[in-house]
């Protein structure tokens, strides 16, 4: 009661009361500054992370190698190596040796090993291109073997270190965009590795995903906004696809490993199943965002409508799901995009074998992009290291170009009523 | 014949049929009037010719592979095959492949000897149950385009047939659910067979490895859940949570409350960027950077057990992905808290913060703990960055530089491997998968039924 008789805000007992109350109000204040600081820095902190280790990828290291193929012993005619076979032909010859001997011959024996497949592969190409240059001596640039390639960039092993100074000296280390990385597929050569593969895997996978999880999730989304009677059976409905949302990932591997795999007897690492696995999951989301995208097309157009003499079925087809589409397309982009992340699934339905060629079709083997990222980071060959977090940069790139039309949709397309 | 042909030929009658009888209704509408529109006389065709018989083929799809399978085992070459499972499974598929003409040749000389055997069983079934497919299409047709009359009620048929499609498409969520809990259901009831349930639930040993032989000494196989069941809520729903509760709370409130209008609009699309980075992305980031700067830590304040898998790697990263999630939902609950409370408590002489921890915090305490709950049930659930960041060994530890392992991190190492379906290892994941279900469903009932009684507390 003491404090009622001495209200006077003049009063130093007062002032100092308010003044503390204010430096607790400014703390509270920066405490929560400092919260979502720290998030946001936290972002900053993935994102440069995976940058810098990640970039790397993307460029490779090549030397200069001089071959004197007549020297070799390749036994390859250059007049055989004309049409479609010449491709081949070259594959069954010992390129690895030759490239090796030279290799041994300009820069001392111990860089008989400083080329690996990504080397084979170029010089292959490099014969088909042109098989002209098997009667001289040609000068190449080829992709150095991963201890190299990670000596020349960074800090490699003492051998590669010392290997790298002498080349540099010869002047005949160079950088350049490794094109290989975005054409090739899985290898268990981390020079020769790439993304091709699994970018086609979680294509078409995504493509299987959305061929189901769009139509079922917008017609059940149509169903339970605009026909459902209030019963038993749609509370039902209702509650499972509500629950459906917050199932683990996983689960739904298991579910997709049982039916689809071990009942259905479907063909086990193929995007087919990948994607239908991934439909199931996404499709309550799409549910979701439908129904509250119908929700906002205001009752007065279907009145208006019904007043033409349209029916439910024309009403809701010709006006309401139209008018609600920016909205549904809004959710099921972030869906997807959602789906295009998922691994845990994946791994389960057997995506994760090593699949050195893109996948032909969806009932082949394939991996997706994120199990390709998992995969590699599990590899103990250091090359491998800055392959992932190249990996990663261009799944984020996928997930920013994804969101980024979500919100250009939203912002463009959305109208309010 | 295949079934793909007949795919294909039951879409050419439909779309034929629904031609005819969209001809048919234009040519009778020159001469009367028509309840329905043309284009609802062909859609109605089109689609008894269609649906019918598609089902039909969706049917007998898994029926033919059966009774491919069953007439191959009994023909000679199929009765000559190894009886151990696996090995008989490898030489199938390969002469699936090879009958199909994915490859050329097997590893297994009996798989290019049952590959003709097979062609010819898949084409038998293919094309009795194809010719019966394509036979109800046209049968279907014609009795649909014969009652284009000018009095008939395509339209209404038509609506019909919608609304049947759209009651299927939302009885496939109610399909999803049943299909988890029966197949979960069916594998862990086959497991409990073969392990007791009250070890599984509540025995303290978990260390899968059965022996390959009888004879064969150490590993027999011990499934206790409960380290794991501690591993999974050490992770998700302690070290997480002590990351994210406060900081996703300050969040919230300084997003709400204190942020102008300019900051706000560019933190929050940041904060959705956080929740949007793919798992695995914040898996490779736990276990590349933020493991060995744990295990220096743990090192250097003098714990000589912390491990590079440690606990609190994977639930500060884990934590760090739940904070956008636990957000939003505190974004929605104070928001929820009708403008008269805050403005009585702003007009009465308190602080803004005052009235935050007052009045606000405690008035959407129940939406919080509800959002709580969900993160929790999230977090749980959670597999890519424990997989990559936590380790394998079963630990019962409270020592947050140990190891621990997981639920999900189990259920993948059990499934990921080649061996047959039916050895209690795999079947015990599925048992994880049941457990780990019910959890996140119990919690996310509970946290459900608080924030929409909390709702209707303030309509």
């Amino acid at each position: 009661m003491n404090s009622i008789t001495n209200s006077r805000w003049t009063d130093e007992v007062m002032r100092r009361r308010v003044r503390r109350r204010y430096a607790a109000e400014r703390l509270f204040s920066a405490l929560g500054l400092a919260a979502i600081a720290l998030s946001v820095l936290f972002l900053a902190f993935l994102l440069t992370t995976m940058a810098a280790k990640g970039l790397g990828g993307f460029v490779h290291t090549e030397a200069k190698l001089s071959i004197d193929f007549a020297k070799t012993d390749l036994f390859l005619d250059p007049a055989s190596l004309h049409g479609p076979d010449a491709a081949q032909t070259v594959a069954g010859a010992d390129l690895e040796g030759a490239i090796s001997k030279a290799a041994a011959s300009e820069y001392g024996p111990a860089a008989a090993q400083m080329f690996s497949g990504a080397a084979v592969e170029r010089l292959g190409a490099a014969i088909v291109a042109n098989p002209d240059i098997l009667t001289r001596k040609a000068d190449l640039w080829l992709p150095v073997a991963s201890n190299i390639d990670i000596a020349a960039k960074d800090r490699g092993d003492d051998r590669s270190e010392r290997l790298v100074r002498e080349l540099q000296q010869h002047d005949a280390l160079k950088r350049s965009f490794n094109t290989q990385f975005l054409t090739a597929s899985d290898s268990t050569d981390a020079s020769a590795a790439g993304v091709f593969g699994a970018l086609k895997g979680t294509f078409l996978t995504i493509l299987v995903t959305m061929a189901l999880a769009f139509p079922i999730g917008v017609l059940a989304a149509v169903y339970l906004e605009e026909f459902a009677p209030r019963n038993r059976w749609t509370d039902a409905i209702e509650v499972s696809i509500n629950n459906l949302a917050a199932v683990p990932s996983i689960i739904f591997g298991l579910l997709g490993l049982a039916v689809f795999l071990n009942l259905m007897n479907l063909p086990r690492s193929a995007p087919l199943v990948g994607g239908m696995t991934l439909a199931l999951m996404t499709m309550p989301v799409i549910v979701i965002a439908g129904r509250n995208a119908i929700k906002t097309v205001p009752p007065s157009i279907r009145d208006a409508a019904l007043g033409v003499g349209a029916s439910k079925m024309q009403v809701t087809f010709h006006h309401v799901l139209p008018l609600a589409l920016p909205g549904i397309l809004t959710g099921t982009i972030i869906g997807m995009a959602r789906a295009l992340g998922e691994t845990a699934p994946l791994l389960m339905i057997g995506m994760r074998a090593f699949v050195a060629a893109p996948p032909g079709g969806i009932a082949s083997p394939a991996t997706a992009l994120p199990v390709q990222i998992f995969l590699w980071s599990d590899e103990v060959d250091r090359g491998f290291v800055e392959k992932t977090s190249a990996a990663i940069i261009v799944l984020l790139l996928f997930m920013l170009v994804m969101n980024g039309l979500a919100i250009f949709l939203r912002n463009r397309f959305e109208r309010r009523w | 014949m295949s079934l793909g042909l007949a795919f294909v030929a039951i879409l050419i009658v439909s779309l034929a049929a629904g031609w005819l009888g969209y001809s048919r209704a234009r040519r009778l509408r020159s001469a009367t009037r028509l309840h329905s529109l043309p284009v609802y006389h062909g859609s109605y065709a089109l689609l008894w010719a269609v649906i019918p018989a598609l089902l039909i083929l969706a049917a007998w799809a898994p029926i033919q592979s059966r009774l491919v399978n069953q007439a191959i085992m009994a023909s000679p070459e199929g009765r000559a095959l190894p009886s151990f499972d696996m090995q008989r499974q490898a030489i199938l598929s390969e002469a699936r492949q090879i009958a199909h003409g994915e490859r050329e040749q097997g590893f297994n000389p009996q798989s290019s000897m049952l590959a003709p055997r097979i062609r010819d069983a898949e084409q038998r079934y293919a094309l009795l149950g194809g010719t019966v497919a394509i036979l109800v299409a046209l049968g279907a047709a014609a009795l649909a385009v014969r009652r284009g009359t000018p009095q008939f009620r395509a339209r209404t048929g038509v609506e019909r047939w919608l609304m049947v499609v759209l009651f299927a498409a939302s009885l496939i969520a109610i399909l999803t659910t049943l299909g988890i809990l029966l197949s979960l259901m069916f594998e862990s009831l086959r497991f409990f067979q073969l392990y007791p349930v009250h070890s599984f639930l509540f025995g303290l040993e978990w260390s899968p490895q059965t022996a390959l032989r009888a004879d064969q000494a150490g590993s027999s196989g011990a499934f206790g859940s409960i380290p794991l069941m501690w591993g999974t809520f050490f992770i998700g729903a302690i070290i997480a949570m002590i990351v994210a509760v406060p900081l996703g709370l300050m969040s919230a409130i300084y997003l709400t409350q204190y942020a102008p209008p300019a900051l706000r609009s560019w933190l929050k699309p940041i904060l959705e960027i956080l929740a949007g980075v793919p798992t695995v992305v914040y898996g490779y980031f736990a276990a590349l950077t933020v493991a060995p700067v744990v295990r220096d830590f743990g090192l250097s304040i003098g714990i000589h057990s912390a491990s590079s898998e440690s606990a609190l790697a994977a639930g500060l990263v884990m934590g760090i992905m739940i904070i956008p999630f636990i957000s939003s939902m505190a974004d929605d609950s104070i928001a929820a808290v009708p403008q008269a409370m805050r403005d009585g408590s702003l007009a009465m002489g308190a602080t803004t913060s005052e009235t935050i921890r007052k009045v606000l915090l405690p008035a959407a305490l129940p939406g919080v703990m509800g959002g709580i709950l969900l993160a929790v049930s999230r977090a749980i659930g959670e597999t890519m960055i424990v997989v990559m960041a936590a380790g394998l060994s079963a630990n019962l530890t409270a020592n947050p530089f140990a190891s621990v392992t997981t639920v999900t991190v189990q259920i993948v190492q059990l499934l990921t491997g080649d061996q047959e379906f039916d050895s209690a290892k795999t079947l015990a994941a599925f048992a994880l998968g049941l457990a780990l279900f019910l959890i996140t469903l119990l919690l996310n009932l509970i946290a459900l039924q608080i924030v929409r009684r909390y709702r209707e507390q303030y309509e």
